[in-house]
């Protein structure tokens, strides 16, 4: 009987070491799934957004849609219009536009936008040179600010390929940004 | 307190009024029938809330109650389901029978098994207490999807907490069945001797070791991006609110595994008795559900076909959700194949059984339609899924519960129950599930979206007809509390063996069985 309480003690200690390697196999899936979509080209990340633009040559002979649109997370309170809603640009050469934004709240507020890219086969080749997405941008009660955005277009984007969405979403970060130090500093946010 | 009257002629044993006995006790008889008890409780308050949803949509409008307190109707009703009815009622059933099947004198860590089960109650009225508070009670879906669930009222940490508590116990009754399994086996009684009950569960209590802990995980996770600034769900910050649903899912399918295996144990136990013939491919039924489980762990994102996948990967999680259907299709041709030219035998265990095999299989015909990912695009989020989960849990999971009951009943107490009503439970329960589910496949490829608490008014017939289904169907149920209440009370004395053909060792004891099941160990032949 003794030695089958013991037994059985062991067995409960092996299976709760298993259940604490579960719990952190749960936490590791949050580095899994970023470097999924990196490999996948799923998302923006720090990579295509910091290519350097003089690899590419320009690619007169084609000419792809760009459409711009906004989405305002939490119906945060701003008003924000990108500057052109579409442009028809030819791949490999850098344009640049800009998003237009009104702080309309009586209090100064930080937002951060969160850059998504329709289809998904466009992801990996919209590059951004600047934008303001890299980092967040404070505005104060009813200002209006101009936001520089600078993109190309990778000429290896595939040819089937005729219209491209870039959208952004602002959150109103203004309550964990004083949290989270980093977002206010002035270097880039992984946007991964 | 079904082991009354075996309890009586031990004079260690306290008496079954008394509150010390039933909190103190480590003994795996009372656990099971605390955990069944508890079970059909939250049964009845999962099934008040599900009627509540019902009655909202009996007719298109809205008529009731408001849409918040709907939603978290819906989600409440889930969660209580899920955590609170199957899977209690599986440890409990496990509590009785793991022990008696495999010829031990009780489970193999008796102290465990008593908190295991008592951390139940008060996870649960954890749960149910955040309804009075300031912003409701959950009301984001069962699946807790940020950044939705993030909304949640004063009830949010309430219910993270309460939900680590089941974990916990659903990790703790794991470890306990695995432990019994491996240590408490009598002499012969070998691994492929094992009843399948036995061999399901033990399948079962790894999933749960496995999943349980991602659960609790990504739970912490949405703790911490409400309460503590991280962002592992807010893309404001970097995250992804996608990732949850991975974590989720990565949980969420092998749980509904969780949920049916220990079914199958059942099924297989009661078709060979009223059949009259050994279980077809006993073999292979082990193989089958092992292969079930492995392939569980690699199919989650069929929940989520709609997010935004590369192609390759909703071609790879197509595939493999469709292969599952190899296995389970195994164990369907096997209890057919058992039931072939047998000496069939219709008493209420092997109706609600036969009930399984036909309405879970309906069940799993609409898994295999959901599972072809260009037409989940349709389905996704729309009543035909909402169809295909309850044709899967109520008339499969529930079904099997119910017959374990009415199987098992004489033997835990020692008298037979009422055959009349029984039969009259199952042919209601089988009408009215029926008439409450499939007109949900209807609406659903109609594009009745699932959790809303008013519709468009082309789906008026079909809703009214569910919600009578679901008042017929729930008022039935009260027809099982009676007849396992007088059952407990008295009736026909059963014998040890109760059922003509039926095998295995529990039914070597007499029933009532001793309160320590076998103190000297059985030969097995
Ligand atoms: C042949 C076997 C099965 C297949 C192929 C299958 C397939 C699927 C698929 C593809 C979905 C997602 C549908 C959608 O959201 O668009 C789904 C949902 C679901 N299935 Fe199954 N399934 C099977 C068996 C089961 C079993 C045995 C259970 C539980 C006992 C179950 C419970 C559920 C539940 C609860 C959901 C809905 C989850 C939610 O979104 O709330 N399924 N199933
Ligand atoms: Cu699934």
């Amino acid at each position: 009987m003794k030695t089958k309480n013991n037994k059985s003690a062991t067995v409960a200690g092996k299976l709760a070491l298993v259940c604490v390697l579960m719990f952190g196999f749960g936490y590791l899936l949050v580095p899994l799934y970023d470097v999924f979509c990196d490999l996948t080209g799923l998302r923006f990340t720090e990579e295509t957004a910091q290519l350097v633009p003089q690899e590419f040559t320009e690619d007169t002979s084609r000419l792809v849609t760009v459409e711009f649109d906004v989405t305002r997370n939490n119906h945060i309170p701003w008003d924000i219009r990108p500057a052109n809603r579409r442009m028809q640009v030819h791949p490999g050469k850098v344009y640049t536009t800009s998003y237009i934004a009104k702080n309309t709240s009586n209090g100064v507020m930080i937002g951060q936008a969160i850059p998504s890219v329709t289809p998904i086969a466009a992801n990996r080749h919209l590059i951004k040179t600047e934008c303001f997405c890299f980092a967040s941008q404070t505005i104060n009660a009813g200002e209006e600010v101009q936001m520089p955005l600078s993109f190309m277009l990778n000429p290896k984007l595939p040819a089937n390929v005729n219209v491209v969405t870039l959208s952004y979403t602002f959150f109103d970060i203004t309550q964990s940004a004083s949290v989270e130090d980093q977002l206010n500093a002035p270097t880039a946010v992984a946007l991964n | 307190m079904s082991t009354v009257a075996a309890d009586d002629h031990h004079d260690h044993v306290e008496s079954p009024y008394s509150i010390k006995r039933w909190l103190f006790t480590t003994n795996h008889k009372d656990i099971g029938t605390l955990y069944l008890w508890f079970s059909l409780i939250m049964f009845f308050i999962g099934g008040f809330m599900a009627l509540i949803i019902r009655t909202e949509l009996f007719e298109p409008g809205m008529q009731f109650v408001d849409p918040q307190f709907f939603n978290s109707m819906t989600t409440m009703h889930a969660i209580i389901m899920v955590f609170g009815v199957v899977m209690p009622a599986f440890t409990g059933l496990a509590n009785w029978l793991i022990p008696m099947m495999v010829g031990a004198t009780d489970m193999a860590l008796p102290r465990m098994n008593n908190w295991s089960f008592w951390i139940l109650p008060f996870a649960f009225t954890m749960m149910l207490s955040t309804l009075f508070m300031d912003g409701g009670g959950p009301a984001g879906g069962w699946t807790l999807y940020p950044p939705l669930t993030l909304q949640t009222g004063d009830a949010l940490p309430f219910v993270i907490l309460s939900i680590h508590f089941m974990g916990l116990s659903s990790i703790m009754g794991a470890i306990n069945v695995i432990a019994t399994v491996l240590n408490m086996r009598a002499p012969g009684m070998t691994l492929m001797k094992m009843p399948l009950f036995v061999w399901t569960w033990l399948i079962t209590a790894y999933l749960l070791i496995a999943v349980m802990p991602v659960l609790a995980g990504g739970v912490t996770m949405l703790l911490t991006d409400k309460f503590f600034g991280t962002s592992f769900f807010n893309a404001a910050g970097g995250g992804d609110p996608v990732l949850f649903q991975h974590i989720f899912w990565f949980f969420g399918h092998p749980e509904v595994y969780i949920l049916i295996l220990p079914s199958f144990g059942v099924i297989s136990s009661i078709v060979p008795t009223f059949a009259r013939k050994p279980l077809f491919g006993y073999a292979s039924m082990v193989y089958a559900t092992g292969s079930i489980a492995f392939l569980s762990f690699i199919v989650w994102a069929h929940h989520m076909f709609t997010v935004g996948m590369p192609l390759a990967g909703q071609l790879f999680f197509m595939f493999a959700t469709m292969l599952i259907a190899v296995p389970t299709g195994v164990k369907v041709f096997n209890w057919i194949a058992t039931m072939w030219r047998g000496a069939m035998t219709f008493e209420t265990p092997m109706l609600f059984a036969l009930g399984f095999i036909v309405m879970f299989s309906i069940g799993g015909f609409s898994g295999l339609m959901l599972a072809l990912a260009p037409v989940d695009f349709q389905y996704h989020d729309t009543y035909f899924v909402v169809a295909h989960f309850h044709y899967v849990l109520v008339p499969g999971s529930i079904f099997a519960i119910v017959a374990s009951v009415y199987y098992w009943l004489p033997k835990w107490c020692g008298n037979m129950y009422s055959e009349g009503l029984g039969k009259l439970h199952f042919w209601l329960s089988t009408i009215f599930v029926n008439i409450t589910f499939f007109p949900m496949h209807f609406v659903g490829l109609a594009g009745m979206p699932r959790r809303i608490p008013d519709y468009a008014l082309q789906f008026s017939d079909f809703n009214a007809l569910a919600t009578i289904g679901a008042f017929g169907f729930g008022f039935s149920q009260l027809i099982f509390l009676y007849v396992v209440i007088k059952a407990i009370r008295g009736g026909e004395k059963a014998t040890s063996q109760v059922w003509e053909n039926a095998e295995g060792l529990e039914w070597t004891l007499s029933s009532p069985p001793p309160y320590h099941s076998f103190t000297t160990p059985p030969v097995i032949k």
